[in-house]
């Protein structure tokens, strides 16, 4: 396949890992953002490859791991609901609510839905004028985009029966709370790809600024984190915070004005609960009150639904970086895919997940 | 761990949280969740919700020597010959798909699981249950389809039957077919039999029929169609069967693809498996279309591909045997038996490092990013 190949290719990524553990001069510990990343790193044993020159920590960046338990438990009692249809990823229906998961909920007869695209559910919504369809639109800044022109899209058509279930969260904001923690051992960041191209560069500027941490925007492919974790090395090695990137033939410094443009005339910036890791300032987007129509929160009057997290997660410190997934003691026993305890574990992206399918023949789970 | 009890009387009311015991031990952490009160999507998809559908409905109450092997058919002793007996029920969505449709599938799969079994295929039925409303051209089209793959395997179809329900009851129209074959002198194939150092092979490309049926029904274009695989696989088996007879296991990976088969397999037999990823046979356009989708092509369903575990010793002529025909001409050595980390499937990456290949949890399912 053309553009993805030549970023897996073995020789390139083993050429990579070489430069890497013969310029590192002790095990830096960087932090990937995304969880598509953290996927690909243990997908293909980046880990293995790079031995002890650098320790790579997994971000908070699984926007499926990070929706509020309260969110989901919305999302299911609009589900539950005989005059609604909730259209979703495919991903968000596994995720456990504090009761039950939407899959559970479609086996007793809810309407859910799954789309790849929001459009779909805004050609759902014309197509069904009797149903609220209700779009549960969850991702980091690269899906508000596409959520924003649902959004527009239906206010442009006329239709009145679609609504966006949002729980949006920002990354930077991430980032600044992750390093202002008293107990951060991040030393450089791999910025996530997709993020930037729509964002731009500009905020993660800021941050290398403030806290003099060297920051590079990442792709997706092996060889792309291979190259960025190189570049980090490189700034460490020779004591420089920048912003670089790595992934350029998909990030500009500027980004995607147009996407942007959408997103604000959309959204406005709102404080945001991160699950597993707590409230955010700042940190993520809610709909503009000229388009409450659209916000599924406000149509619905949903009752403020709290809900715990069980003790013995540890997700706040691994999605901080502060632990591994390996580091718990219910990892691989009592916290599995199948049966979650916690966020990380939740989607294939999280990092717990992603040690769980791919890894766990390296670990000795005899605990437990 | 003190007991939290935020579930039920924090969200909304449900019926189903009034039925559950009030036992503060289950409610010690709000998760896991109480499992199986309903029947999900995922207990069809052939991973780990339909291994615990076994496990706890079906062998307790239908459990015997026979079917507690659980092979994709059973082989039963009748006076001198040994019998082969399998069955299974189609319900495809769309009807119709480049490459096949509902009726040959039906032929197809069933025919197939008798040949994993090392049988000759004898005789097939058919049973239809049909949604009231359904055209009966289309119906037409499918039978016919069904006379055409069976007539070109050269097994017949020697009794039936139809049931038609309300509208709404069904969708559209639902395929059972039963298959009895003769299993061939001297050839014992099962699951539990694979060894350390046996090799692992497949008989060509993976997850066309998979990308091929959900290309259909996404109405995703794509630049070169992906054609479903499906395909009796039984000529194939014989062809395989003369070359040697040194072959332990058989198996179609359908639903839940290479992964759930091997996993399978290897939980069966209590062996480890490696597989090398480059040797693994996939499309370009299924990769493509893999990527595009967020699915790894080791879950995708295939129709006419099988799986074999052989002895070291005959690796080479079974390779050879399937390549010989039509239908294996993309076969690979795609990894080998090991002692070690029993019960897991590990794959060595093209850099050299490995990772597990798990069985799925539930259906694939397409991410967000």
């Amino acid at each position: 396949m053309k553009y993805l190949d030549e970023y897996r290719d073995s020789r390139i990524a083993r050429g990579l890992a070489g430069e890497i553990r013969q310029r590192s001069t002790r095990p830096w510990v960087l932090m990937e953002i995304c969880g598509g990343q953290t996927h690909t790193l243990m997908r293909y044993g980046i880990d293995e490859l790079l031995g002890d020159s650098v320790q790579l920590v997994h971000g908070p960046g699984c926007p499926v791991c990070v929706t509020p338990l309260e969110t989901i438990d919305r999302a299911i009692a609009l589900a539950r609901r005989a005059d609604v249809t909730l259209v979703s990823y495919g991903d968000m229906l596994r995720v456990p609510g504090s009761e039950t998961d939407l899959f559970h909920v479609k086996a007793e007869g809810g309407d859910v839905r799954i789309v790849y695209s929001p459009s779909d559910a805004v050609h759902l919504a014309r197509s069904l004028p009797n149903r609220k369809i209700v779009f549960f639109a969850v991702g980091f800044e690269t899906t508000a985009p596409a959520h924003a022109m649902a959004v527009l899209h239906a206010e442009r058509f006329g239709i009145k029966n679609f609504s966006l279930l949002a729980s949006h969260v920002l990354v930077p904001p991430a980032i600044r709370t992750l390093l202002s923690s008293p107990n951060n051992r991040v030393q450089g960041f791999i910025a996530p790809g997709h993020v930037c191209t729509i964002v731009g560069m500009h905020e993660y500027e800021e941050l290398v600024n403030d806290f003099h941490v060297p920051i590079v925007v990442g792709g997706f492919e092996p060889v792309d984190l291979l190259e960025a974790i190189r570049m980090l090395v490189i700034q460490l090695e020779e004591g420089r915070a920048d912003v670089e990137n790595q992934y350029v033939r998909s990030v500009q410094y500027e980004g995607n004005r147009p996407a942007q443009e959408a997103v604000a005339k959309v959204f406005e910036i709102a404080d945001r609960k991160w699950r597993g890791i707590g409230p955010i300032p700042v940190s993520g987007l809610r709909l503009r009150e000229k388009y409450a129509a659209f916000d599924a929160e406000r149509v619905f009057e949903l009752a403020d639904v709290r809900a715990e997290e069980p003790a013995e997660c540890i997700s706040a410190e691994v999605l901080l970086g502060h632990k591994k997934p390996t580091d718990c003691t219910a990892f691989g026993t009592r916290c599995t895919p199948d049966k979650p305890l916690g966020a990380p574990m939740v989607s294939s992206e999280g990092a717990c997940a992603a040690y769980y399918q791919y890894r766990r023949h390296l670990v000795s789970i005899a605990r437990g | 761990m003190p007991p939290t009890t935020n579930t039920a009387a924090t969200s909304s009311p449900s019926p189903v949280a009034k039925d559950e015991p009030k036992d503060l031990a289950a409610f010690s952490c709000p998760l896991p969740l109480p499992v199986g009160e309903r029947i999900l999507l995922g207990h069809g998809s052939g991973g780990k919700l339909s291994a615990e559908l076994l496990k706890d409905i079906f062998l307790p109450a239908l459990g015997n020597p026979v079917l507690n092997r659980l092979e994709d058919q059973a082989i039963v002793s009748l006076d001198a010959a040994r019998l082969a007996m399998t069955t299974d029920s189609f319900v495809v969505k769309p009807l119709f798909f480049r490459g096949g449709d509902i009726g040959s599938l039906a032929i197809h799969g069933t025919i197939n699981d008798l040949a994993m079994g090392g049988a000759d295929p004898l005789w097939l039925s058919a049973a239809f249950i049909l949604e009231e409303g359904l055209p009966i051209e289309t119906l037409r089209r499918v039978v016919t389809s069904m006379h055409e793959a069976a007539a070109k395997a050269g097994v017949p179809i020697v009794t039936g039957d139809t049931k038609v329900v309300e509208k709404g009851s069904a969708d559209s129209l639902f395929i059972n077919t039963t298959g009895i074959g003769r299993v061939r002198d001297g050839i014992s194939l099962s699951a539990s039999q694979a060894r350390p150092g046996d090799a692992i092979l497949v008989s060509g490309f993976l997850g066309d029929h998979g990308i091929a049926i959900l290309a259909e029904r996404e109405g995703l274009q794509f630049e070169t169609q992906v054609t479903s695989d499906s395909a009796a696989l039984h000529t194939l088996v014989a062809s395989l069967l003369q070359a040697t007879q040194e072959v332990r296991c058989l198996r179609d990976p359908t639903r839940g693809g290479l992964s759930s088969t091997l996993n399978e397999i290897a939980s069966s037999s209590q062996v480890g498996m490696e597989l090398d990823e480059t040797s693994i046979p996939v499309r370009e356009e299924v990769r493509g279309a893999c990527e595009m989708l967020g699915l790894d092509p080791l879950y995708v369903a295939n129709e006419g591909k099988l799986v074999a575990i052989v002895a070291p010793s005959a690796a080479q002529a079974a390779l050879e045997a399937l390549r010989g025909h039509p239908l294996g001409k993309n076969a690979a050595t795609i990894g080998r038996v090991t002692e070690d980390h029993a019960r897991m499937v590990v794959m060595r990456t093209p850099f050299g490092t490995t990772r597990i290949v798990d069985m799925l949890a539930g259906d694939q399912l397409p991410r967000i990013c």
